[in-house]
């Protein structure tokens, strides 16, 4: 039997989202529903004076509206912010309140004052503008730059700042840069990015007051962390009558991570007026109120020996976490960031500094990658700028640097099981054809562009998380997986998942898995996950975590059912349990040609009497059914790593850049369906290239965001892109049964400064992401004024 | 979306008839619907004119090109009768927006909406159009008053655009990186009395660059153009280019409509 594992098999569920058929939160529509939409605020920074909703509630089909008031009396918890960061002087963080809807204050441009609940979307949105809320505007802090110097935001947070955050041995640090023959410094800012999924968010909050149920239908990449939030924090409902669906999900990319304030208020407004509630994100919602990405400022340092060699590094990042501390937003700046400023170099000693900031901006948190496509930017471009200065080949400097003996404790936390650094570099270089870069340089100048070449050679920490570990640093929750697998009596297998897939393709690669281990015909296996009342509760989908921490809880299920299928074949096949062999879906009795296949077993199982012929083919102890549950804690991260070459040219006229040559070589360990990861990669590619030369997520000096559309944000589009070459080397990880490292994030971490080094190495200049044609233009200009002046 | 009427004209005299105070044409609906959804606009009837026969027609002769305001950018864009007499204009038209916008958008929706950044005005002005409504003839150069604004009238009726047909042209767009409208962009068509250089994109409205025309007219070619000094004065600034940027790039695309005219 070939193996599944490795096979380009077509997405099970492609089927149905190419013919329109998936089910998606917006296409739920329950009986007796009504319509919600948001009042928010037009202001980035104000008091609320008063809310006067006397008009709007008189409008044609209003059923209720509720307003911060009303949360606060009835006790509705505030959205939290799940990971506890220390700062350097032993405090805790400082977080503010989170209402869902705000009562005293409003902090940003979108936050959320009041519900209006009608029997329409149009009456709902009619009366929105009835709603009068008076306001006194305040002075607004919108920059990451400046958020420490301005005003304080909220009472008791003092210089907007959320914690301060080391990291490192800053003594032996600086006795590295001591002995340094050069120090390379850099000033680099992560620009601010805003998801866009394609299906934005939505929710219905459905009470049953008979049964004193509450379902609440969301696009959530984690229904049953959404779950607990809202009901251990929020207080909406308690969590055995409270049912999360997550059905179809249009893409997340991090952004569907997080309970949001409509979801929360929908669930609970339904039981007050206990009817459904339904609320949809318009587009210009989601790029005001979804959780923004990235948004540093830093400044790195790197301490050099004339030969190459690194021995230092520092590191000092304000992070912009907007007007409230989001689930993850603590983390991702902190630990999901500073570990990862080595990259996969061997550098001794390194210290870093992140202080976290409040504005009056939306919130930031986890986006594809999470803290790891922040700090393989400010590596990468320091290591290209550092190479420069020595006038060493980017390659070799590279080379040199590596780490290459695996396990490897790198100075800050990570414990690097395994890797082949070198490999994938080579292959890049040959796939690339990076020995004839010159030729294609003259070949653009000839036509009047500038062609620039660029590296990054990028490590990630995946497979979030082994729970002891991330528990230690703060973390609310543990960072395990569930999985359920469950033969029915026919048979066919079905599948149950506490990860969650929005564009993932989970169906099929999880069916793989399953198939692999009990030798199943896919078709005969089912993967269901997305609901809190189907399988047991789950972590979800994010931090490239479901294959190397859920796959593996199901590798480990299968293992169980196999452990027991054993035993019922043994007495079947009147042997001992240990004489049987479990092969392609067949248990054999050793030395003998008696089998029996795991379809008779289960079926056996499900039939433990006597019944005509059938003798009960359970031995005695042995519980009736096939159905095996495992809990999958990780021993350690994964570390996917890899070699991302982009060239670009640069029209020297415009400024204008095109990526047009891509080459993507990267260490997942074990693929399980390269079909699926070739499409992971480009997608986050595509997403990187976006951060570096298109998007930005842009406030104006009064906190409103000027990129609130289509029109002014730039989504990369496909003509943006070249054809991208993407190919593996393969280590496996050593730190769960199936090898993998994990390929959702990759793309979006690697790629930025690969294209930012290409743009820098063609016009000889620096450069700000995102590097627009007028930027570029800039920078060329002056660059061209330094070289006519020198 | 607040709701309202839709009323479906079969002729251009029962569209007018149907227009009532608190109308609106609707011909591609890529610019009002959007507003109407963002409710930036409200009407109480919407009139469909793009089932009135006479607006869809297509008609070259040897001195104009006369479009049907109804016809859709995709169908200029693939019109033989366009690409043979104004190559130039078929290219602007298959320049605008994406396929979607392009199968449902109409000239004359364009030119009514008269956005700052349009491509059509552009080749209206440098092609000496004239405007054919349901009442008059207006020439191009009177009809582009100001941002979204024209000299049309309430409830008069773009029926075709009438272009005169040049010895040559070209247009350039340099298009704004989000919304693909022109953040510059430049039509230059020699016609036989004069040359005529139209920039979109750059001030509220479309204007005439008197000084590229000037240079032009002096000595057609790229080289003419480097000498000119474009003041950035009144020019659009925003995140995607500032004004300099601005008038720095209506040189670069000049030049680049001269070459490929
Ligand atoms: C995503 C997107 C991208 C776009 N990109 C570009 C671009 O790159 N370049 C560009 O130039 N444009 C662009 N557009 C605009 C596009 O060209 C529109 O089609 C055009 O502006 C309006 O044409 P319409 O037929 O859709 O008009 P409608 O939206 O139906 O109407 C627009 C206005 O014109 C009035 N009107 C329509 N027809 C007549 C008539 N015959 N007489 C009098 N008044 C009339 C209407 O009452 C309304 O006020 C884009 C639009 C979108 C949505």
């Amino acid at each position: 039997m070939v193996s599944l594992i490795g096979s380009k098999i077509e997405r099970k569920e492609d089927k149905k989202f190419l013919t329109g058929k998936g089910r998606y939160t917006a296409d739920i529509n329950l009986v007796n529903q009504t319509y919600a939409y948001f009042v928010r605020s037009p202001h980035a920074r104000a008091k609320i004076l008063n809310v006067n909703i006397t008009k709007a509630s008189k409008s044609p089909g209003v059923v209720k509206i509720f307003t911060g008031e009303e949360i606060a009396s009835e006790k509705i918890g505030g959205l939290i912010a799940g990971w506890k960061i220390v700062s350097q002087d032993g405090k805790d963080m400082k977080v503010p309140n989170h209402p869902p809807l705000a009562k005293h204050a409003v902090n940003y441009v979108g936050d959320h004052v009041a519900i209006v609940i009608a029997e329409t979307l149009e009456q709902a949105k009619n009366a929105a503008e009835l709603v009068d809320v008076s306001y006194k505007i305040h002075k607004a802090v919108v920059n990451t730059a400046d958020a420490m110097q301005s005003e304080a935001i909220y009472e008791g947070i003092d210089q907007n700042l959320c914690f301060d955050f080391i990291l490192g041995d800053k003594r032996k640090t600086e006795d590295s840069f001591s002995s340094a023959d050069k120090i390379v410094k850099l000033d680099l800012r992560n620009n601010r990015l805003i998801p866009n999924a394609m299906e934005p968010r939505a929710c219905i909050g459905d009470y049953n007051s008979s049964s004193d149920e509450l379902t609440l239908y969301t696009t959530s990449q984690n229904p049953h962390l959404s779950r607990l939030v809202l009901s251990a924090f929020g207080g909406i409902h308690p969590e055995h009558k409270f049912r999360v669906v997550a059905p179809d999900v249009g893409g997340g990319f991090g952004s569907k991570i997080y309970a949001y304030a409509e979801d929360a208020v929908a669930a609970w407004a339904s039981k007050k007026i206990e009817r459904p509630v339904k609320w949809v994100a318009e587009r210009s919602e989601s790029f005001l109120s979804d959780c923004h990405g990235r948004d540093h400022i830093t400044h790195v340092e790197l301490a050099i020996k004339n030969d190459g060699k690194i021995i230092g590094l520092k590191v000092d990042t304000i992070a912009n976490i907007g007007a409230y501390a989001s689930l993850f937003a603590t983390v991702t700046p902190t630990y999901l960031y500073a570990p990862l400023i080595l990259g996969l170099y061997d550098i001794p000693t390194a210290f870093i500094n992140v202080k976290a900031v409040f504005t009056n901006t939306a919130p930031v948190d986890a986006y594809r990658g999470a803290g790891r496509p922040e700090a393989t930017y400010l590596i990468e471009r320091i290591v290209h700028k550092a190479a420069n200065e020595i006038g060493m080949d980017q390659a070799e400097f590279r080379r040199k640097n590596f780490i290459k003996k695996f396990p490897h404790q790198q100075c800050l936390v990570h414990n690097i099981d395994s890797g082949d650094y070198v490999a994938h570099l080579d292959k890049a270089l040959e796939i690339s054809d990076y020995k004839n870069f010159e030729n294609r340089k003259s070949e653009s100048a000839k036509k009047g562009k500038l062609r620039g070449l660029g590296f990054s050679t990028y490590i990630e920490a995946c497979g979030i998380a082994p729970s002891a570990v991330v528990m230690s640093i703060g973390c609310g929750v543990g960072l395990w997986e569930s999985a359920e697998v469950r033969f029915n009596a026919t048979g066919n297998v079905t599948v149950f998942s506490g990860a969650h897939s929005h564009g993932q393709g989970h169906d099929t690669t999880f069916a793989q898995i399953v198939g692999d281990r009990l030798g199943v015909p896919m078709e005969s296996i089912d993967v269901v996950h997305g609901d809190t009342d189907k399988g047991p509760f789950g972590m979800g989908t994010y931090g490239s975590r479901s294959l190397a921490v859920g796959g593996s809880a199901i590798a480990k299920a299968c293992d169980k059912i196999i452990e027991k299928g054993k035993k019922v074949a043994a007495h079947m096949l009147e042997g001992k349990p240990e004489d049987i062999d479990f092969k392609d879906g067949d248990f054999i009795l050793k030395n003998s040609n008696k089998k029996k296949t795991i379809a008779e077993v289960a079926f056996a199982c499900y039939l433990p009497g006597q019944f005509g012929e059938i003798k009960s083919p359970l031995p005695p102890g042995v519980e009736p059914g096939l159905k095996e549950t495992s809990f999958y804690d990780p021993v350690n991260f994964s570390f996917p790593a890899g070699t991302h070459i982009c060239e670009v040219e640069v029209d020297q006229n415009t400024g204008e850049t095109q990526v047009v040559k891509y080459t993507a070589v990267d260490d997942f360990g074990t693929i399980i369906n390269p079909m699926i990861v070739e499409g992971q990669v480009h997608g986050g590619i595509a997403q990187g290239i976006g951060q570096a030369l298109y998007e930005n997520g842009h406030y104006d000096e009064s906190g409103q965001l000027i990129t609130a559309s289509y029109m002014d944000y730039t989504m990369p589009r496909a003509d943006n892109f070249p054809q991208i070459k993407v190919d593996y080397t393969t280590t496996p990880a050593t730190s769960n049964p199936l090898g993998s490292k994990g390929c959702g994030e990759a793309g979006a971490i690697a790629s930025p400064p690969a294209v930012m080094n290409a743009v820098i190495d063609a016009i000889g200049a620096d450069v700000s992401m995102p590097a627009t044609a007028e930027k570029v233009w800039n920078a060329i200009k002056k660059n061209d004024y330094k070289k006519s002046a020198a | 979306m607040k709701s309202f009427n839709y009323k479906t004209a079969t002729s251009t005299k029962e569209a007018i008839k149907l227009f009532s105070g608190r109308s609106a044409f609707l011909a591609g609906g890529m610019t009002l619907l959007p507003a109407i959804k963002l409710r930036l606009a409200a009407y109480s009837d919407l009139i469909n004119i793009k089932k009135i026969k006479g607006l869809s027609g297509i008609r070259a002769s040897s001195k104009s090109l006369k479009i049907g305001s109804a016809i859709t950018h995709a169908a200029v864009a693939s019109s033989k009768e366009v690409i043979k007499s104004i190559p130039s204009l078929a290219l602007l038209a298959d320049g605008i927006g994406d396929p979607q916008v392009r199968n449902r958008g109409t000239i004359g929706g364009s030119i009514a909406n008269n956005d700052p950044a349009a491509d059509y005005p552009a080749a209206c002005l440098a092609l000496n159009a004239t405007i054919h409504t349901n009442k008059r003839k207006i020439p191009a150069d009177k009809f582009f008053k100001g941002m979204f604004e024209t000299d049309l009238k309430k409830g008069e009726l773009i029926e075709a655009i009438e272009f005169e047909v040049p010895e040559k042209s070209s247009y350039t767009k340099f298009p704004n990186p989000a919304s693909r409208y022109a953040i510059v962009g430049v039509y230059i068509a020699k016609l036989k009395k004069e040359i005529r250089v139209a920039v979109t994109g750059v001030e509220s409205c479309v204007f005439r660059c008197k000084k590229i025309e000037k240079a032009l007219t002096d000595n057609f070619s790229e080289s003419s153009i480097d000498n000119i000094n474009i003041s950035s004065n009144g020019f659009n600034s925003d995140i995607h280019a500032s004004a300099e940027y601005r008038a720095h790039i209506i040189k670069v695309m000049a030049k680049k409509a001269v070459s490929t005219c």
